[in-house]
């Protein structure tokens, strides 16, 4: 079966994001995205999700390359300096080219 | 000691000795949604015997307490404590605003020893959540280029769920008034002290957590959450005691003025404050002043609030 070749951005941040990263992800010409709620640690503590303040998500954005591109950005000028935020991106295949 | 109280060292004791016990985040979130129905609930249903016009004076009263508050703790943080502008602001918004769970074991406290208070008391709580936050956030501002935007923060806070819940609490116990909330008693209020306990054990746990955040603050900031919960105690006693509150009544907006907030605060300031290190805000109001307020404090508060009106 055909893939088309598309990015995967997954950004992992503090819950007080959740608003303004979907709101980004749609003003970049996202189509979509996904979130998890998700546990970790790293340089600014560890964050367990056992209550409000201490809550992370994890969101999932398939599209392509340029926007992947922008959304990056974007997101690592306006958060990451003052929020706990892990980004990355890799090649993924799809099947519906429209979708993404 | 009362027995909720309890509930909350356990907690904490686990977590220091590294047990594996958690309370799954799902129902920390059903019992916290339960607390604030509860504590609105009770107090919609007594207050809707008496006219609201009557509490006005109070109720601004307790705003402007609570945004006063930040104003009175910023100088201390900034000049004493040498703490950035950002976190001065965000640690002085935290007990500017108010903890609903204080709250809640102050009640639990006077009912125990059978002293009533105010039935609007439970209106106070939920007034009280957004005034320190403004002031916190515009002393965080003053002299900064970066503008605010209002708009998403206030939707926060207000919809937020603390001042949703409680507000909503006191609609419907207001509405459906004494009778009309004779079928749900036994849930929002029978089983209240219960679940109370439980939702302490979890912030034992919670609380037990933060006290590695502690280290990083330094003793400054230890010193001062023990010390601004008197003040503000005693501050609060005082204004109760003006504003013509019983002794419950006095006990409990001194306990206000003396607690921190970590519902409401915490997301607030990271969306109003964001350069301001969470570690540190949370670290004092969660680990030290929590733990002091429920244990030495509120006690300690009701004789404050007997010596001033005696």
């Amino acid at each position: 079966m055909q893939t088309h070749a598309r990015k995967l951005l997954v950004i992992i941040a503090e819950a007080a994001l959740e608003k303004g990263l979907i709101h980004d992800a749609r003003a970049f010409g996202a189509h979509g995205y996904t979130l998890y709620d998700v546990r970790g640690g790293g340089d600014r503590g560890d964050r367990e999700a056992s209550w409000e303040a201490d809550r992370s998500i994890e969101m999932k954005v398939i599209c392509d390359a340029a926007v992947a591109e922008r959304l990056a950005s974007h997101v690592l000028a306006t958060y990451a300096p003052n929020y706990a935020v892990t980004l990355f991106v890799t090649d993924v295949g799809i099947f519906r080219p429209q979708k993404f | 000691m009362d027995p909720v109280v309890l509930f909350f060292i356990l907690g904490v004791i686990a977590r220091l000795a590294r047990s594996d016990l958690r309370l799954p985040e799902a129902l920390y979130e059903a019992l916290s949604i339960y607390l604030l129905l509860a504590i609105g609930i009770k107090g919609g249903v007594e207050l809707a015997q008496q006219p609201i016009g009557a509490v006005l004076p109070q109720a601004m009263a307790a705003m402007t307490l609570g945004a006063a508050i930040p104003f009175l703790l910023f100088p201390v943080l900034f000049k004493l404590g040498k703490l950035p502008r950002a976190d001065s602001a965000a640690i002085a918004a935290h007990y500017g605003s108010v903890s609903v769970v204080t709250f809640a074991v102050a009640s639990s406290f006077l009912l125990k020893n059978d002293i009533t208070s105010e039935s609007y008391m439970p209106l106070l709580v939920a007034l009280m959540e957004a005034p320190g936050l403004v002031a916190g956030i515009l002393l965080a501002r003053i002299g900064g280029a970066r503008r605010i935007s209002w708009g998403p923060l206030t939707h926060e806070v207000l919809f937020g769920k603390s001042v949703l819940l409680l507000l909503g609490g006191l609609a419907i116990g207001a509405i459906a008034g004494p009778q009309g909330i004779k079928p749900i008693e036994p849930l929002f209020i029978g089983l209240f002290k219960g679940v109370l306990a439980l939702f302490l054990l979890e912030m034992g746990l919670v609380a037990g957590g933060r006290l590695p955040d502690l280290k990083r603050a330094g003793a400054f900031l230890v010193v001062f959450g023990l010390a601004a919960p008197l003040v503000l105690g005693t501050l609060g006693a005082f204004v109760g005691h003006l504003i013509g509150l019983s002794l419950g009544g006095t006990a409990l907006l001194a306990t206000l003025a003396a607690s921190a907030s970590y519902i409401a605060a915490p997301t607030a300031m990271r969306i109003a404050v964001p350069e301001a290190n969470p570690a540190l805000s949370i670290g004092v109001s969660l680990g030290v002043t929590f733990p002091f307020n429920i244990t030495i404090g509120i006690p300690l508060y009701l004789e404050l609030a007997r010596w001033i009106g005696g």
